[in-house]
């Protein structure tokens, strides 16, 4: 039997692709600003790491090469603290999947008539925004501790065009976080189980990106490091970050701008293809 | 008119086989109930008819669709309930309506105006604003119907509804679903393992073990049986058992601390069996068979022997 489709004109109205995008990302933000503890969480931790560790590590730090003369390990942490902001948030709103999934919320999404990738993107989207509104906070507070003493002047020199730059560079590294986490999210069944690969993968993953010490220029942990996809993250956003170290010279710790941009889009699109591909497939795990 | 065509449907979660060759046929416009045991194979059924699963085995036609092939079109025109909430309990009432407008399609001033007429159907106007987390469990019940009835579906599947639902709700919840049924012409299909629920039925679907065990409208299904059930509980039933059968010589059926006999013209039987052993039996009761003497019939098992077995 072919339903009658006259029928079919009048009942549906044509398959969106944008408003599940829409509405999934507003989702995620309205579920995000109404949780402070989360708001707090995530930008607070960065923010005493920053201070804490920029106070004790202080003496012992050693410039690298690159450096502008004189310049301090919190100076050095900022644009690594600033990643670190973005993964915490854009990870922990890829935890939901696996609790959207337990309170019964995502099988009402997958029955519906939506393209799996309009799903997959409304959920990065939420989560980007997420981050990059966090990062921002932090990019404006983080300068202002220096009036109570906690910071060093950083010296900002952006004209609106390397803001734009640096929002655009970290709103990448944003999407690309957040597919790694909705992959892993995704192919998990516990919270437990998230935080587990979250120390062991997600934790080093950002203490070997050049945010925490810089790379070594030889050694198997350099090697390490030049493999690891965020360390290119890092050294775009400190390029873009210092009107100071965007001409400085290319070397291992610092890989050029363009080598940073193209090493974070092929992140990206590896995180988001693995995140589209797991999605598609209809799988037992969903199902409770 | 069909709704739904099943043919030679088979399920397995590795090795264990969730359904077994199941043939069936759902009409336009019919309430139809999948009955059967926790485990017996309905929870997968409906997740296959919901497309959250793929079909492993055999053929599903709904409204006249491929299910291999056209789950894009199947889904737009369902209406899921699932037994787990699928409200956001972070979110109001009315934003998780308008969440789920979205994501079929529907936005705008048309929304709006279908949202206020299904919380208005289901009495739940005054609490839209209120967050999920803050309704009890039968609004959220309904909550979760008028999410399923959103997008207008010409199909309704509903995963064990009445979970959790107060006899009061339970009671307004058949007379909505029955209501769509007559008013729009939707097609319910119920997956319950409550008889009380699987009576209101127009059609039954009874499933153990994941095969399709008998097919028809409850009296149907009791027809099948014919005559009268006897439930007779003695202290050692074992023994009344083999005294009966030699006097008799019927074979009651062993449940427990309960024996059953089958029979046409049960009240003589009754009278005869009082008379003849009197202080064995502790009681015992004369019934048309209900859709659980059905199932006993058909299987050789009581209902909820295998609740172990349950799936989740």
């Amino acid at each position: 039997m072919t339903p009658d489709p006259s029928n079919k004109l009048m009942r549906e109205p044509a398959i969106s692709f944008w408003l599940p995008i829409w509405t999934l990302t507003l989702r995620e933000l309205l579920r995000f600003f109404r949780q402070r503890t989360r708001v707090i969480g995530a930008l607070g931790q960065p923010l005493i790491f920053w201070v804490l560790f920029g106070a004790g590590l202080r003496g012992s730090f050693q410039a690298p090469e690159w450096a502008p003369k004189g310049m301090t390990y919190q100076e050095y942490f900022f644009p690594g603290v600033t990643v670190m902001i973005v993964l915490f948030t854009a990870i922990f709103s890829t935890i939901s999947i696996i609790e959207d999934r337990r309170e019964g919320f995502l099988q009402g999404v997958l029955v519906a008539p939506v393209p799996r990738l309009a799903l997959v993107l409304g959920k990065l989207t939420g989560g980007t925004l997420l981050a990059l509104i966090q990062a921002a906070l932090f990019l404006v507070i983080g300068p202002l501790l220096q009036f109570v003493g906690l910071a060093p002047s950083l010296g900002w020199q952006l004209t609106l065009g390397g803001w734009l730059a640096m929002v655009g560079f970290l709103c990448l590294v944003a999407f690309a976080l957040t597919a790694l986490g909705y992959s892993m999210a995704w192919s998990l069944d516990s919270t437990q189980g998230f935080h587990a690969l979250m120390s062991v993968f997600l934790m080093p993953m950002w203490l070997l990106s050049g945010s925490f010490f810089p790379v070594p220029e030889s050694g198997w942990l350099s090697w390490v490091m030049r493999l690891n996809p965020l360390t290119y993250g890092v050294a775009g956003l400190r390029r873009l970050m210092s009107p100071l170290l965007a001409a400085a010279p290319v070397s291992s710790s610092l890989p050029s701008l363009a080598t940073c941009l193209v090493a974070t889009c092929g992140f990206c699109l590896v995180t988001v293809v693995l995140a589209g591909w797991l999605t598609h497939r209809r799988s037992v795990i969903n199902v409770r | 008119m069909t709704a739904i065509r099943i043919d030679q449907l088979s399920h397995a979660y590795g090795e264990r086989q969730a359904l077994d060759g199941v043939t069936l046929e759902i009409r336009r416009g019919e309430v139809f109930g999948v009955l059967g045991p926790n485990g017996g194979g309905k929870t997968t059924l409906f997740r296959v008819l919901s497309t959250l699963l793929p079909t492993q085995a055999g053929q599903v036609t709904v409204l006249g669709f491929d299910m291999a092939t056209s789950s894009a079109d199947v889904r737009r025109r369902i209406g899921v309930t699932f037994q787990a909430p699928s409200l956001d309990r972070r979110l109001t009432l009315r934003e998780n309506l308008v969440h789920q407008g979205h994501l079929y399609g529907l936005s705008g001033r048309a929304l709006s105006a279908r949202i206020d007429d299904r919380l208005a159907r289901l009495g739940l106007s005054d609490r839209q604003n209120a967050l999920v987390n803050s309704l009890s469990g039968g609004l959220q019940r309904r909550a979760e119907i008028a999410k399923g009835m959103l997008h207008d579906p010409e199909l309704l599947l509903l995963d064990e509804p009445s979970t959790g639902l107060d006899p009061g709700t339970r009671h307004d919840l058949w007379r909505y679903l029955l209501q769509l049924r007559d008013e729009s012409g939707v097609t319910v299909v119920v997956t319950t393992h409550l008889m009380e629920e699987a009576e209101k039925c127009d059609r039954l679907g009874l499933l153990d073990h994941g095969k399709l065990i008998a097919l028809g409208t409850p009296a149907e299904l009791r027809a099948e049986i014919g005559g009268d059930c006897l439930t007779i509980l003695a202290e050692e039933p074992t023994r009344l058992s083999q005294r009966i059968a030699e006097r008799f010589g019927i074979e009651p059926k062993l449940f427990g601390q309960s024996l059953r006999i089958e029979q046409t013209r049960g009240h003589e039987l009754l009278r005869d069996l009082v008379e003849a052993f009197p202080n064995e039996i502790t009681s015992v009761s004369l019934g048309k068979p209900s859709l659980e003497d059905v199932f006993i019939a058909k299987t050789g098992h009581r209902f909820w022997e295998e609740d172990e077995a349950d799936e989740q």
